[in-house]
Order: structure tokens, then sequence, then C-alpha cells
């Protein structure tokens, strides 16, 4: 064999990579190419700034949340406000700076994976402020699961692809934008919804989610004079954890904590704890940490949230599992939904489903942090009302 | 350059002065029938390479019904080591070179060094990772390239020329050209410009070029054959079995041969 030139230099550790068909290849050295030339280019930037100012509703505010505090049993819980950014979620910060990106690149076409519908939705709003063609991919539970986004992303202008295949949600839903991708590389741009896939797409969207970090950082300094002791986020594939992890990453006293999804506990094999209890292999396009069988099978993943029910996880997050920089640890469904009542109750904020899990993981540890806490408030529960009704036994609303 | 049944078969159908027919299945599919007796049927019926798909659960490069075919392999219980057994006795049984065609992940849970060994005891000829590009593992590529199994790489339309010499140095057997954008799946138009993209491509490497996506006829297969140097029907075939069994399929490849001959 002559001489193999490695294709990018972008991996976290030996985790990452570009694991794709080679159709895909010359379209995701064109991203990388145009996403280098933006992040140097002034007038890119500025336009990013001037949306996430008028448009996304940036900075988001950075509240004290006492009463949670003092049900922690840590009168210094702050909590960093994603759930007010337009659309509801942190979503929106990759999605309009990828949508940016489209343009410059000339594509009129996006498509999209989604899980919950948040993505889904900031991925349609996106499209709708920059008049490009969406379609969004979706599996069919989660379309049940999630009629409200649904209906959300077709008032925006999209298009809702429902896929049946495999497990029917999030990673099978990758999979149908991977192969619209790969039939329409020519005219179309892939926006990721998470820090997973192939090279550039996991720093790319890092970057885009690490605002959340550095005004939360700043933000912290600013009211408390000191950076936090420990920083808490909800992971999944990863991005409102990466994106708030990121800043703090060389801020060695501080320390880092993901919250997966444990779903019906660990022991039960149904959970989406891919760094808790997965091992590394490669799907969509990335060597991670993985969930699956003993024949290298990807296994379903389950949580009560659809937006974390995805048995892969962004490599980063593998690698510094790997370092030991971030301690990965997971809230159980019924964890997390005591979270979402909580937080309602005493501080008249709904959390996503997702979101509940870092608040769950802060009212069971929460004492024993000697020092303020920073928690990611990843997105407003709205979405989530009907579902927890009826996971309740109270019959859901849609 | 490797001792490889695949260059030979290659090197015969030359002399014949036709296109080499490279059926593809899916192991494990249709469920209920052993794959040993599935490829020898495909053998028999004038098939003279076998692509052999060991089902992954995320197949991102397939269409529907390779989709479909892998899904119902795997519900039934396929494991890689069922899929190396059936191999064995068709190896038993038959001479005609298997290519495994599968994604990286089976393979490396496997074990690399341990699949790439047993997959030759078994008597597989050559392996195909449709998510391993060139460059995109360098480690993972020599450990595949120093054993003894021929390595297929995929070249696609998207490709830019410049790559194209560097993924033709590290393939062996043959190259696998992809007809057109996309996903497996059967298609009943071919693309006008194919011909000359082929032509093109073999004056350009040093190894046969096989077509495959998309190619579901008789019509289609000898149109291709002509300006290539093998032909891969998958899709179409995989369909056919699963509609009406394995020797309807049987049948389809004798007729795929016909027009190839």
């Amino acid at each position: 064999m002559s001489k193999i030139t490695q294709m990018q230099s972008d991996r976290f550790g030996s985790f990452g990579g570009r694991y794709v068909p080679e159709t895909l290849v010359g379209a995701l050295d064109e991203v990388a190419v145009a996403y280098a030339e933006a992040s140097g280019d002034e007038s890119f930037q500025d336009e990013l700034k001037r949306l996430n100012t008028s448009f996304v509703g940036r900075p988001t505010p950075l509240y004290h949340a006492e009463r949670l505090g003092g049900a922690a049993g840590n009168r210094d819980v702050w909590l960093k406000r994603e759930d007010l950014n337009h659309t509801g979620a942190h979503k929106i910060n990759n999605t309009i700076g990828q949508a940016l990106l489209a343009g410059r690149m000339g594509k009129r076409r996006i498509i999209a994976e989604t899980g919950a519908g948040q993505h889904g939705v900031a991925t349609a709003t996106a499209c709708a402020l920059f008049d490009l063609e969406c379609v969004v991919y979706m599996g069919e539970e989660d379309v049940k699961r999630q009629a409200l986004n649904v209906y959300r992303m077709q008032l925006l202008g999209a298009e809702v692809r429902p896929v049946n295949s495999g497990t029917r949600t999030l990673k099978d839903a990758t999979n149908e934008a991977i192969r619209d991708w790969v039939t329409n590389v020519d005219s179309t741009h892939y926006i990721i919804g998470s820090v997973v896939g192939p090279d550039p797409f996991p720093r790319m969207v890092r970057d885009f989610q690490s605002i959340i970090g550095r005004e939360a950082r700043e933000q912290f300094l600013e009211c408390l004079g000191r950076l936090p002791a420990s920083v808490v986020a909800c992971v999944g594939g990863g991005s409102n954890a990466m994106g708030m992890f990121h800043p703090f990453v060389y801020d060695e006293s501080v320390e880092l904590v993901g919250v997966e999804a444990g779903g019906s506990g660990i022991e039960s094999g149904q959970h989406s704890a891919s760094l808790a209890a997965g091992t590394p292999g490669v799907l969509h396009g990335s060597l991670s940490y993985l969930l699956q069988d003993s024949d290298g099978q990807v296994l379903p993943a389950h949580s009560v949230s659809a937006g974390l029910d995805y048995p892969g996880v962004g490599p980063e997050h593998s690698h510094l599992k790997d370092m030991g920089r971030v301690r990965y640890t997971f809230a159980t469904d019924e964890q997390a939904l005591g979270a979402f009542h909580k937080l309602s109750e005493l501080e008249g904020i709904i959390p996503a489903l997702e979101t509940a899990h870092a608040i769950a993981y802060v009212l069971e540890h929460g004492a024993s942090v000697s020092g303020p806490i920073l928690v990611c408030l990843s997105g407003r529960g709205d979405k989530d009302v009907s579902h927890v009704a009826e996971v309740e036994g109270r019959g859901g609303f849609f | 350059m490797k001792a490889s049944a695949i260059r030979s078969v290659f090197a015969a159908v030359q002399e014949e002065g036709r296109a080499a027919l490279i059926p593809y299945v899916t192991a494990g599919h249709p469920v209920g029938d052993s794959t040993a007796t599935v490829l020898q049927a495909l053998a028999d019926s004038g098939a003279d390479l076998i692509e052999l798909g060991v089902p992954f659960s995320d197949p991102l490069a397939d269409g529907p019904t390779i989709q479909g075919s892998s899904f119902s392999s795997l519900q039934n219980g396929t494991t890689v080591e069922d899929v190396l057994a059936e191999l064995k006795t068709f190896r038993a049984e038959r001479t005609t070179p298997v290519v495994l065609f599968t994604y990286l992940n089976p393979v490396l849970h496997y074990g690399l060094e341990d699949f790439l060994s047993d997959a030759t005891e078994c008597g597989a000829s050559g392996l195909l990772l449709t998510d391993l590009p060139v460059g995109a593992d360098c480690e993972v590529e020599r450990t595949v390239a120093e054993s003894p199994l021929d390595f297929i790489r995929l070249v696609a339309p998207t490709t830019r020329a410049e790559r194209v010499p560097e993924i033709a140095e590290n393939g062996s057997g043959f190259l696998y050209y992809i007809s057109r954008a996309g996903v497996t799946g059967a298609r009943s138009q071919l693309r006008e410009s194919l011909s000359d993209e082929v032509a093109a491509l073999r004056s350009q490497v040093g190894l046969p070029v096989a077509v495959g996506f998309g190619i579901s006829t008789p019509e289609q297969a000898r149109e291709v054959g002509r300006a290539s140097d093998g032909v891969v029907i998958g899709s179409a075939l995989v369909r056919i079995m699963d509609e009406s069994g394995v020797e309807a399929g049987a049948r389809f490849v004798a007729r795929l041969r016909a027009a190839l001959d």
C-alpha cells in the first residue's frame, strides 16, 4: 500500500474523524473550508452577532435560582437561561450560524434531523429567516410524541418527513438525513443538530454553541467575582454541554459535570447513557462512545426525553471523559420528571425534559458542592407538557 | 501485488471480452434460506464474483431495499460469526471469490485483526467498508491493506479528480465506481454521462473498474458492461429474492449473465 494522507487533523484524541461514504468526502471538505473562511471573516462574525442580538435574544440572562438552591442545599445555584432564546432552546445558536454558512456556500436547500423537534424548529426558523428550502427528518415515534413541534415546523414552512426505518427515532432520522445528503449533496447543506457527525461538524457546532459558556463565564465573574465551583449540563448528543463546558475546560478549579439520560436505570439496559455505559464505536461518521451489542450493532436508546434518546454522543465528550476533565453521570427518567416539577414549582420555570436531567443532578448533589453551581438551562418545557401529562396518566393534550 | 483471486477473475473475463457479473446479497436474507445455499445458487447462475453484505443496524449508505434486508436479517439474529461460518460452508463447495461488504463498526467491534484473519480463513477474497473512505483512518486502512484480503475502495461521481490516484493506489482487486450520488437502490434510468466517466476512470487507474448503485435490468447491465470491467447488481436482486425467493433470484442472475456474454 502506498502512503495515505490522513484526511484531517481535527480529532479529539482518538475520537471523531470522517467515517462517511466516499460521496460525502468532497462536501465535508467544502464545509470545512467554508467554515474556516467564515471564522476568519469579520463580516460573517458581525452578521452572526447582529442576529444573535436582535433575532435570537442574546445574551441570555444568568439567573440566581435561590429557591432551587434551597431545595438542593446549596444557596448559590445559577441558571444560564438558554430557554429564553427565540424558539425556546440553545439549538438556534447553531442553526443560525450554519444557515449563514450555507448561504456563503450557495446552498439553497437545508436538511436536518430532529428528535424532540427543538432542532427541527430551530432549523425551520433559520430557513424561514434566510428563505431556504427546509426538509426535516424525524422518527415516526417522535412525530407522535412531539406533535406540537411537527406543526410548528410546518408553520415555519418546513417539510417534515417521518422516518419509519430501524427504531424510528433520532438515530434513524439521522441515517435518513445522511442518505438525503449523499443523494443531493450538490444543492444541499446538512445542518446537524448536535456536536456529532463527521468532522468538521462536532467542532463547528461546538464553536457556535460556545457562546453559552463564554457569556456565562463572563456573567459569573461579573455577578460573583469568581468562577463557579461546578458547571452542570445535560448530555444527549451533547451540544449544550459542549457549548457550556468549552470555555471552562482550561479553568482547572472548575468541575465539569455532564448528566446523561439514565432512563429506567443503567442496569435495566433501557437508557441513553453512552458515556456511562457504552464503548467506543463508529456511528454517523465519527468514532465515539456508543451503545452497542456484542456484535457491534447499535442498540436502541431509551429516555423519557426524545432529545436525549440517542445511542451515540459527540466525540469531544468521549475525549473529555477519557482525559478525566469532565465527569459524566446520569439521571433516571423518574429523577428527571421529579426535577421537571420541582423547577416549575420553585422557580416558575418549566424546563425541557432534557434539561430536567441536569436539574435532577443538582437537586441530588448540590449540597456536596462547596461553592457556586452553574447549570445550563438548555431549553424550556412547553413542548413536553403534553408528554409528561401522558406519562403521569393524565392523558396528553395534543 | 497480492496473488488475488479477484484479479484472476477480472483477467479471465477480459479474455472472454466481457464484464464480470457481481451480484450482491445480504447475509441472512432471505430469512429462512441458508446463506451458503444462496451463494451457491448465485455461483451456479453465472456470478463471477459475489458481494456478501454483513448486515449493520445503521446502513446509512443503503436505500430502502438493502436496509430492509439488513434489518430482517438482524431481527432474525444474524451475527458476524454466522456470516463467516456460512461463507466457509460455501467455500468448501465453490471457488467463486467473495467480497465482504459492510460498515466499519461491526468489524471494529469484532476486532479488526481477528476479523481479517477469520474472514480470510473462511474464504473471503476481499473487503469493502462503505464508511471508510481513503484517508479516514490510516491505521485501520494499513491493517486491512496488509491482510491477504483485497481492499475494495470506492470512487463517487463527487470524488475530486485529484483524489482518484490516491484511492486507486490504496485499493486492490478492483475499484468500485458509484454510478450516481446517492444510496444503493434500483433505478429505471442510468445517467447519460456514466459511460464517459467510467472510461475516464479506467484510463487513469491500474485496477479493473466495476460499476454499481442503481443497475437493475439486464439491458442496463449490458450497457454498463460495455463501458466497465464489472457490473454490480444489488438492490434489484435482493428485492427479487425477497419477493419471489432464491430460485427466482438465481434466474435473474442467469439473465444478467446472458446479457453480459
